[in-house]
């Protein structure tokens, strides 16, 4: 099973390049939905905060 | 059904946020299968041996950067057109995706080039008029974010794509055209395949898993850019999210 592992990840002898394509694949496609959320969040933080502005002036 | 309800942000916005969590969903069970099927279905390459192993996302990756841009363009040429809001935003929408997956295309090319051409990079056609492709993505970003009046941004962003849309057949054709280092299509839609077929399944299942990516990001970022743009606006004051 451990001899297997290693084999796996070995890759043939071409383990830096299919684990330095996947891997920055994996990292970019994980890190740009979290960038999308965190822009979301700042959004409606801001945008609430001028609605509030907005709705204190008026009173 | 009325299609054009849909054109307007108010009532896109929902619906974004429905397709952006089924495409989720439809990605994480895709790369599920397409990864098991990348690293313990697909046999060994005769020739490549493991190292093959890169085509089942340097391929999609390819694939989507040059679709992306073709959607994006339509969506930018029907906001000049037909002055709709919600198609410039789909365009803004896509960019950093396209601009991921080209970036995508071209990192694992060099990681796949490295040990089979003995060369991270070549000036040959097929990669440079990629990488011009890439800098078409990050000029739209730039060109969007440097100008205030959203649309008139969306305007000049819209003439740069649909120039740039002529760089397409370019890459597409680049492998006939020239004389290239890149090896030719192994999927063509007049000659059929010369993969053997549990490879060519898990590319196209890759490629379904990134297409249902770029789908969901897309949608997830087009509701940001809604709220965004539509902040001063009865519906988004309304919202649940921004009352709270």
């Amino acid at each position: 099973m451990k001899e297997g592992l290693s084999e796996f990840f070995a890759m043939g002898g071409y383990a830096l390049y299919v684990w330095g394509s996947f891997g920055v694949t994996a990292l970019l496609m994980i890190v740009e939905p979290l960038l999308v959320r965190q822009r979301r969040k700042a959004v409606i933080q801001r945008v609430s905060r001028l609605i509030r502005l907005k709705s204190e002036q008026k009173s | 059904m009325n299609l054009y309800k849909f054109s307007s942000p108010a009532t896109f916005y929902p619906l974004a946020g429905k397709i952006g969590k089924i495409s989720t969903w439809i990605t994480v069970a895709l790369l599920v299968v397409g990864l098991y099927m990348s690293f313990f279905v697909a046999p060994t390459d005769y020739k490549q041996g493991e190292g093959y192993r890169i085509i089942f996302i340097h391929v999609p990756a390819a694939w989507m950067s040059m679709f992306i841009y073709l959607v994006m363009a339509f969506w930018a040429g029907m906001g000049l057109v037909f002055n709709t809001r919600l198609s410039s935003m789909m365009a803004q929408a896509l960019a950093p995706t396209g601009a991921i997956m080209t970036f995508i295309a071209l990192w694992t090319g060099a990681f796949w080039g490295k040990p089979m051409w003995g060369a991270w990079w070549v000036w040959d056609a097929r990669l440079t008029s990629e990488l011009i492709l890439f800098f078409l993505y990050i000029g739209f970003i730039a060109l969007q974010g440097s100008i205030d009046d959203s649309r008139r941004a969306d305007r000049a962003g819209a003439v740069l794509l649909l120039v740039g849309v002529v760089n397409i057949p370019i890459i597409y054709y680049s492998v006939k055209w020239w004389n290239t280092l890149h090896q030719g299509a192994s999927v063509s839609v007049t000659e059929g395949s010369s993969m053997g077929a549990i490879m060519l399944q898990t590319m196209l299942i890759m490629t379904f898993a990134f297409w249902a990516y770029s789908i969901a990001v897309a949608m997830y970022r087009v509701r940001v850019i809604i709220l965004e743009r539509e902040k001063d606006t009865r519906w988004v004051s309304e919202l649940p999210e921004i009352r709270r």
